[in-house]
């Protein structure tokens, strides 16, 4: 259906975009492999990276155990009461975290949790003598548990309401109690997504850089992602950081080949609103169950909210807003944001023309499969080398070369583009190859190609979808303290990271009211990516 | 007539839709219920069920009110147009749940599965799960849970119209034979006119949330003189 030209320069695209990923990434581990080895080998199993290392693993299977745990009877909860008043907006609460930067999030979990929090005033009335502590593994799993309990909850959600509206109906006409409704209908289908979900939760734990660096309390708490970060910007002690670093690439790796069997959860019918009806739980001890399971996991999701809300609104904000530094950091933060989006929309197009053209030759020989086959997974590449690493990595390359801080924005927002293509690609890969699917046959019988059917026909059609990706990666741009970590200072200072000083510094006031406007931000780009999404689902 | 099912009344609304439903359906027999898509048909079944609440009126079966009770207190079996089966559990365990609803199955109700299972034509299914039978086997299956519930009433929502013309007529005649074996009251929502003629001793028309006619199914199939009807039967 291409032209022969179409073909050639699709591939072209897709070449030019692999090749560039593969050398920004390979550059890096490069780097940290070539780096004094001898040193480096001796440092890769210490008691220290040791202990890190379990560490990471021990608070991630924890955090991936407390979300999905608690996350099930929230599900089913939700599940048997298709039809409340406000359900709609708890289901679309449970979607806030994931759109909500990392950083913000844990602020606001400080307010809540933290020593002057409401939680530990309550408990010490309640006649607890010692205070939950918010730094430390209990910190640490609490965040967690607040960033993923929702996730799983709505997958779960999904999962129990893709079952046929028969079953209900069935379970209830053979009279079914609710242990056997659990045993033969809801476990069943939350089983089969369990995996998946355990899966995803337990890779996004165990590299969790924000919530660790923010939380955890010292050695006694730190995962790997962390400690390199803290290894070459606090010790200075390269090969310790690239030791940790190697270790965390192995990790991943190990990760991401464990769950790649597994399917890969979607909570598609959530957005949906089909009404399903139940005819059980209608008795009162079902009913106040499940009022009590929705309200404590709502309200363990709004108070953080709130609390970021609360303090953000008393922090005097006209006058952070019209503060040189406050402006100075956003137009860093959107430069690098908007160059960081709109590569990642394009590489993602590069990609998807590439995977086209060979969709589009008739008998692929090995060479052009494996070369399709590398363009899906090569978006997915910073899954494995995490933000930190690749950052260590050109950090200890580009030394040699002069003060780091010049070449920073840059790469931070390569660093951003790359962790924004996996989501880019999910939006964008569907749209495109369903506008294919509509329009690729009548365009090539017109003889319509290149820039008139770039103007004409795919524009107008792609334009939603190209602003839903753009507005997700810029959100997670802005709202990234990962990959600016380890560049961050004085010349480059990007709104999070400003967030992050002022909290070092004390100034909890501007930090709250900072937080508040960028959460705001960032909520509003997920909704104008969300709100394109929907509609495209509808039209 | 005091066995059969009985609408006394009836009023429900859903929505703006409004459904008036007067009737006695006679027991032992096979009563078909037609009418245009999104007519009431099965509301009409959805209220006998008890998966709808009347906002008016009574409904009995077999002389008994069941107008306030759940759906597991009624005396009836259920067969969908489709997932009448947990895909996930297999055939034995999918006829076990409705002999017991906790799965609770002594020797003779697992040798009154096997023997269902033989009835139906799928002797030795016990093990299979509904994924990798025909859209036939499994209405079977279900047929075959409807056996074992021993229930005096039997309702079918569209059972065959997902299963191809030849299928329909195997399955017909399948249906007829277990319904003179037991002597249930068979209520079977259908759009299908030769379906009514197949099956059916009598027949009810439901025409916007109201019954239009309500005949044996002879003269139910030969009159002309409604429009919906005659539109219904010639198309």
């Amino acid at each position: 259906m291409l032209t022969r030209a179409e073909r050639r320069r699709g591939t072209g695209w897709g070449l030019l975009s692999l090749i560039g990923i593969a050398l920004f990434v390979g550059m890096a581990v490069a780097a940290l492999l070539s780096w004094d080895a001898g040193s480096t080998q001796n440092r890769l199993f210490t008691a220290y990276t040791w202990r890190i290392l379990r560490f990471t693993l021990w608070q991630a299977a924890l955090s991936t155990l407390l979300s999905v745990v608690f996350a099930l009877p929230v599900a089913l909860a939700l599940a048997r009461r298709p039809s409340f008043p406000g359900r709609i907006w708890i289901i679309r609460l449970m979607a806030l975290p994931m759109g909500l930067p990392v950083l913000i999030g844990a602020l606001g979990l400080i307010g809540i949790w933290g020593r002057q929090g409401v939680m530990n005033s309550l408990l010490l009335k309640l006649g607890l003598e010692q205070p939950v502590s918010i730094y430390g593994l209990s910190g640490i799993l609490i965040a967690h548990v607040f960033f993923n309990l929702p996730l799983a909850a709505r997958l779960l959600l999904a999962a129990l309401e893709r079952l046929p509206a028969e079953y209900w109906q069935l379970s209830s006409s053979l009279g079914m109690k609710p242990f056997s409704v659990f045993r033969f209908i809801e476990w069943p289908a939350a089983r089969r997504v369990i995996p998946g979900i355990t899966g995803l939760i337990f890779m996004l734990c165990a590299t969790s850089f924000t919530l660790v660096l923010m939380l955890g309390g010292g050695p006694a708490a730190t995962t790997l992602e962390v400690a390199i970060y803290q290894s070459l910007r606090f010790d200075f002690d390269p090969p310790r950081a690239i030791a940790l670093s190697l270790l965390q690439i192995g990790i991943t790796a190990l990760i991401l080949i464990a769950i790649s069997p597994l399917p890969a959860p979607d909570d598609a019918v959530v957005t949906a609103g089909r009404a399903t009806r139940r005819f059980d739980g209608r008795n009162l001890p079902a009913r106040l169950w499940d009022a009590l399971v929705i309200l404590l996991a709502t309200t363990f999701l709004i108070l953080p909210l709130a609390s970021i809300v609360g303090a953000g609104v008393q922090a005097n904000l006209w006058g952070l807003v019209n503060s040189a530094a406050f402006l100075r950091a956003a137009w860093t933060s959107f430069t690098i944001a908007f160059s960081a989006g709109l590569l990642a929309v394009l590489t993602s197009l590069a990609m998807i023309a590439g995977r086209e053209a060979i969709a589009d030759m008739k008998r692929p020989g090995g060479t052009a499969r494996a070369f399709s086959v590398s363009l899906g997974g090569m978006s997915s590449l910073v899954l494995l080398v995490p933000p930190v690493v690749l950052g260590t990595g050109w950090f200890l390359m580009l030394r040699p070369f002069g003060d780091v801080a010049r070449y920073a924005p840059a790469l931070v927002a390569i660093i951003n583009m790359l962790m924004a293509l996996p989501f880019v690609m999910r939006v964008l890969s569907p749209a495109v190859e369903l506008h294919r699917k509509r329009t690729g046959r009548l365009a090539a019988s017109l003889g319509l190609s290149g820039f008139s059917r770039l103007r004409k026909i795919d524009l107008p059609v792609l334009a939603k979808p190209l602003l839903t990706a753009l507005s997700f990666a810029m959100a997670l741009s802005l709202g990234d303290l990962g990959a600016v970590a380890l560049f961050g200072s004085s010349e480059l200072t990007t709104l999070p990271w400003l967030v992050y000083s002022r909290l070092s510094s004390y100034r909890t006031n501007d930090a709250d009211g900072l937080a508040f406007i960028l959460g705001i931000i960032c909520l509003g780009l997920t909704m104008i990516g969300t709100a394109g999404q929907r509609e495209e689902k509808h039209g | 007539m005091a066995d059969g099912i009985v609408l006394e009344k009836v009023e429900l609304r859903l929505g703006t839709k409004e459904f008036r439903f007067d009737c006695v359906v006679s027991a032992g027999a096979v009563t078909a219920i037609t009418g245009p898509s999104g007519s009431g048909k099965s509301t009409f079944l959805n209220l006998v069920a008890g998966f709808e609440a009347p906002d008016r009126g009574r409904i009995l079966i077999a002389g008994e009110d069941v107008t306030e009770k759940h759906p597991s207190e009624r005396p009836v079996s259920l067969v969908f147009q489709d997932n009448n089966l947990f895909a996930h559990l297999d055939l034995a365990t999918n006829i076990g749940l409705g002999i017991s609803p906790s799965l609770k199955l002594s020797g003779s109700d697992r040798a009154a599965i096997s023997q269902a299972l033989e009835r139906v034509g799928l002797g030795g299914f016990e093990k299979r799960m509904p994924g990798t039978l025909s859209g036939g086997e499994r209405q079977r299956a279900a047929f075959a849970r409807a056996l074992v519930r021993r229930k005096p009433v039997l309702l079918m929502d569209e059972p065959f119209a997902a299963l191809d013309p030849g299928l329909r007529l195997s399955m017909a005649s399948l249906l007829i034979d277990l319904h003179r074996e037991t002597g249930n009251t068979v209520l079977i929502v259908t759009h299908d006119p030769d379906e009514v003629g197949r099956l059916a001793d009598h027949a009810i028309f439901i025409d916007h949330g109201q019954i239009s006619l309500q005949a044996p199914a002879e003269e139910f199939l030969a009159r002309r003189d409604i429009p919906a009807l005659a539109g219904f039967l010639s198309g």
